[in-house]
């Protein structure tokens, strides 16, 4: 197997040759090539996803019998007699939530496949910023080592929510800190490598890929990138005041008076709890959008490439995304309606929220017009990207009511908000990231993975997927708040909906196994996978279609390509295939 | 892009000079206009205009906003209105909570 | 294969990597400074009538204009600097590099001074808000200015060496610490005027 092709691409009039051997370390640890740093920000976030999972099943045990000791792991928590206790199930929820979001899915989408793929699909030798991109993945594995850690500090992992809401988070034990700690690493690590991705498409795109030449996958994580760019400081700016009040004694966050256990807090007071959830939002909204927009990019690919067929209404997707990323900046406050707020600002956000919807149902319709006529292959990466759309659909219409602040009146803070945004990234994003996998496995190895654990990988999946989260939207509906350590067991409203939780929590752990199948195939494939050539989807982009599998080890491609034509000009009338490369001049 | 030829950076210099000479002035002036009696709205404005003026000097000249490219403008006109999101937004929702008291 | 526009402008935007680079890398910093500038116009607001301590009970106004103009000095002895290159005169470039360094550091002393005498009568971030939020905003701007002069101080000392082999690369370079140290002057220019006269 060789993920690192060793040819030395064809020098460009420039004289200089890079035949100089690199050391072990240069090679594979502080390497400065996109693609090795892609495999290590993938291989990294898998792992994180797997623990973040881990820690899921840990609260689903609490949650379908809570106060009984929980089976193997309750052997480590000899303190409390084998039981989850409630200060333990909060940092399991807080640290699962977190790690999910910046330490596996963003990493993923974004440093794995965005950097691997699109120097590749823009015909670029490498990101514009080697050094810095290799600088980003050590932000982020230092991140989350801090993050981990925090799990040994005195009074354990943070625990106030992956939100981290202060009063509460400036004063909860250590495991805080090193949380805000953690997240200065990983924003540092998100924004320069924002600033790389932007740079890279808009300034080495291979001549004649014009903008709207791009792979929709180029558009997506361009547009992500901007998210990253923007809205992230902000947090940074957060966890700096909330580090000042947990460290400095300030009172950011803390209003006057405030009583904790019937002492009066010794701080000068003045501050505002409501500041920290502005900022907090100002970066989580755009950030679920970070979340999605890789996704519609990975599927928008998958589907093309598996209809025979040219994307549906591509200029409206573009157009949608980008309006998208401009929008998610000013829906924050939609997290917010029950904190107060003014009829003003109610009205406001409740429009700009309703507004933001019409481009994800543009994305979302486009790619469903795309099957109609089209040929489709039933590949494991097709099945993903089709379980996705109806998936993502459901996450999509459970949100219309959050957003509006009579429905979220009766909504917020319950399993419903919880079912809503699972939907749309664990049967959403998720299943988007696993079709990636299957897809662009080929282009990092040269061999398929092998599709008999692809489909028994996929079908449970996609069963326990909704197992899960569908029970918990009726919950939420009956009013069971998020956050319970029982499930709801103590209240007298969520009796009638509590059977739900064994159910939920037995498919969480068959969802758990059936992941077994993907884990084999990812190594057994790395040796015993397929041979493939390079490019065994008869692709048009040119990662496929210009480069060898894997890649040339610096500069990626043999010779630079030259783009003649759109990214998915398949079944062209006339050409004897049924694709025509992106920089293939002339129709066969 | 700025021109590479020795005369315009030369003319470029005195544009340099002028502007900080400019600059020291309106410091000056902002800290002297801070010390007479206004009401706390004025005083506000007055000081973010004399801010924003030297601002606008700075990116302009030395920043060479001036001669810059549109792919800059475009990043800078994006990031100027989320900031201006994220400046006012927080500040008008306090105002409006208030008024329903 | 080599990356790109390194160097010379991509005809179709107009500019190298870096400057694109580093315009997006401001672009980024605006919004950090303007969540702790929209934190000050909050907290400021929300406080009650009377409650509120204004920069004049606590601040030295001259001792921060002095350092206004120290910092807005250096501005002009970077670009300076940058213009030196561009006329192919090293020379110049050192001394104009060398006092942008040094304005930087009378910055960090004048600042230091003013923090020193804080701490010695009792003024800290935690004694209230106003304090709270200039500790921070003038403590991260001070982060700012040192990392500017780190890199300065590298593109003066062993950086340097790189203008006899690709002088057009060095003076991009030069450039675009400039940008970076022109953002952390024009972020003072709002900060002086915030925290100290209103």
């Amino acid at each position: 197997m060789a993920l690192v092709d060793e040819r030395v691409a064809h020098e460009h009039g420039h004289g200089e040759a890079h035949h100089h051997e690199l050391g072990f370390w240069q090679k594979y640890v502080f390497s400065q090539d996109h693609k090795v740093i892609g495999i290590q920000y993938g291989f990294t976030a898998l792992c994180f996803l797997l623990f973040g999972f881990t820690l899921m099943m840990m609260m689903r045990w609490s949650i379908a019998y809570p106060n009984q000791p929980i089976p193997l792991v309750g052997k480590l928590l000899k303190a409390s007699g084998g039981i989850i206790a409630p200060e333990l199930y909060n940092q399991l929820g807080a640290m699962h939530g977190t790690i999910m979001v910046f330490l596996g899915i963003v990493p993923l989408a974004v440093g794995a496949f965005g950097n691997y793929v699109v120097p590749l699909q823009i015909g670029a030798p490498d990101m514009a910023f080697p050094k810095l991109n290799m600088a980003s993945y050590w932000s982020y594995f230092i991140g989350g080592v801090l993050m981990l850690s925090s799990f040994f500090a005195p009074g354990g992992a943070a625990q106030s929510g992956w939100t981290s809401y202060p009063p509460l988070s400036d004063i909860a034990p250590t495991g805080q800190t090193i949380w805000l700690f953690g997240m200065l690493f990983l924003i540092i690590s998100s924004v320069l490598g924002s600033m790389n991705f932007l740079v890279t498409i808009i300034q080495l795109r291979a001549p004649g890929l014009t903008w709207m030449r791009l792979p929709f996958f180029v558009w997506a994580q361009f547009v992500t990138s901007f998210l990253l760019l923007l809205a992230f400081p902000a947090l940074q700016a957060a966890a700096v005041l909330q580090m000042m009040d947990r460290l400095a004694g300030t009172s950011f966050f803390l209003p006057s008076g405030l009583v904790i256990s019937g002492q009066q807090l010794h701080v000068a007071g003045g501050g505002s709890p409501l500041l920290w959830q502005h900022l907090f939002w100002f970066l989580a909204h755009p950030e679920v959008y970070v979340l999605i927009l890789p996704a519609f990019g990975i599927v928008a690919e998958v589907i093309a490439n598996n209809t025979r067929k040219p994307l549906w209404g591509y200029r409206s997707m573009v157009y949608a995304v980008s309006f998208l990323g401009f929008m998610s900046f000013i829906v924050w406050a939609h997290h917010m309606f029950m904190t107060g707020m003014g009829t003003v600002m109610s009205t406001f956000f409740q429009t700009t929220t309703m507004i933001i919807s019409i481009p994800s149902v543009i994305v979302l319709t486009a790619l469903i017009i795309s099957l109609w006529g089209a040929s489709i292959r039933y590949t494991v990466p097709m099945l993903f990207a089709l379980a996705f759309l109806p998936m993502f659909a459901i996450g999509g219409l459970t949100g219309l009511p959050l957003g509006l602040a009579p429905a979220d009146i009766h909504l917020h803070d319950t399993l419903y908000v919880i079912g809503h945004f699972h939907y749309v990234v664990a049967p959403g994003t998720i299943f988007a990231l696993f079709a990636g996998i299957y897809y662009w496995f080929p282009k990092l190895t040269g061999r398929k993975m092998s599709s008999l654990l692809g489909q028994i990988h996929f079908w449970p999946s996609f069963l326990f997927m909704n197992g899960i989260f569908f029970p918990m939207l009726i919950q939420g509906l009956a009013g069971v708040q998020r956050r319970l350590y029982d499930g709801g067991a103590s209240y007298s409203h969520a009796q009638p909906v509590l059977h739900w939780n064994a159910f939920m929590s037995v498919s969480a752990w068959l969802l758990g196994l059936s992941q077994i199948a993907f884990i084999i195939n990812l190594f057994w494939s790395l040796k015993k996978g397929e041979k493939v050539g390079s490019n065994p989807w008869d692709a048009t982009t040119l990662e496929w279609a210009a480069a060898p599998s894997p890649p040339i080890a610096h500069g990626n491609f043999v010779e630079v390509p030259t783009v003649h034509r759109g990214p998915y000009d398949y079944s062209l009338p006339g050409a004897s295939k049924d694709f025509t490369p992106q920089h293939q001049l002339q129709e066969a | 892009m700025s021109e590479s030829d020795a005369e315009s950076i030369r003319k470029q210099t005195r544009s340099y000079i002028t502007v900080f000479v400019t600059l020291m002035v309106m410091t000056v002036l902002t800290v002297l206009v801070s010390y007479a009696h206004m009401p706390v709205g004025l005083a506000i404005l007055v000081a973010l205009v004399i801010a924003s003026f030297k601002g606008s000097l700075v990116a302009s000249v030395f920043m060479h906003l001036s001669h810059e490219r549109k792919v800059i403008y475009w990043v800078l006109l994006l990031t100027v209105i989320f900031f201006i999101a994220l400046m006012a937004i927080p500040s008008i929702s306090q105002w409006d909570q208030r008024m329903l008291r | 294969m080599e990356i790109p526009y390194t160097v010379e402008a991509r005809p179709d935007t107009g500019v190298f990597n870096a400057k694109l680079g580093v315009w997006l890398f401001l672009a980024s910093e605006v919004m950090l400074f303007g969540a702790l500038f929209s934190s000050y116009v909050l907290l400021r607001t929300g406080a009650p009538p009377g409650t509120w301590h204004h920069g004049r009970e606590f601040l030295n106004v001259p001792l921060a204009t002095l350092n206004t103009i120290i910092l807005i000095a250096s501005s002009v002895t970077m670009v300076m600097s940058w213009a030196s290159l561009k006329l192919n005169d090293f020379k110049k470039y050192r001394i104009y590099m060398g006092l942008t360094l040094l304005a930087g550091v009378g910055f960090l002393v004048v600042k230091g001074f003013e923090y020193g005498h804080k701490f010695e009568v009792g003024l800290l971030p935690k004694t209230n808000t106003f304090l709270a939020i200039y500790f921070t905003l003038t403590g991260l701007h001070g982060l700012h200015v040192i990392g500017g002069m780190i890199v300065n101080g590298y593109l003066l000392g062993p950086g340097a060496k790189l203008f006899k082999t690709q002088p057009e690369r060095f003076t991009n370079r030069v450039e675009v610490a400039g940008l970076y140290w022109h953002f952390v002057d024009l972020v003072w220019i709002f900060l002086f005027p915030t925290l100290y006269l209103l």
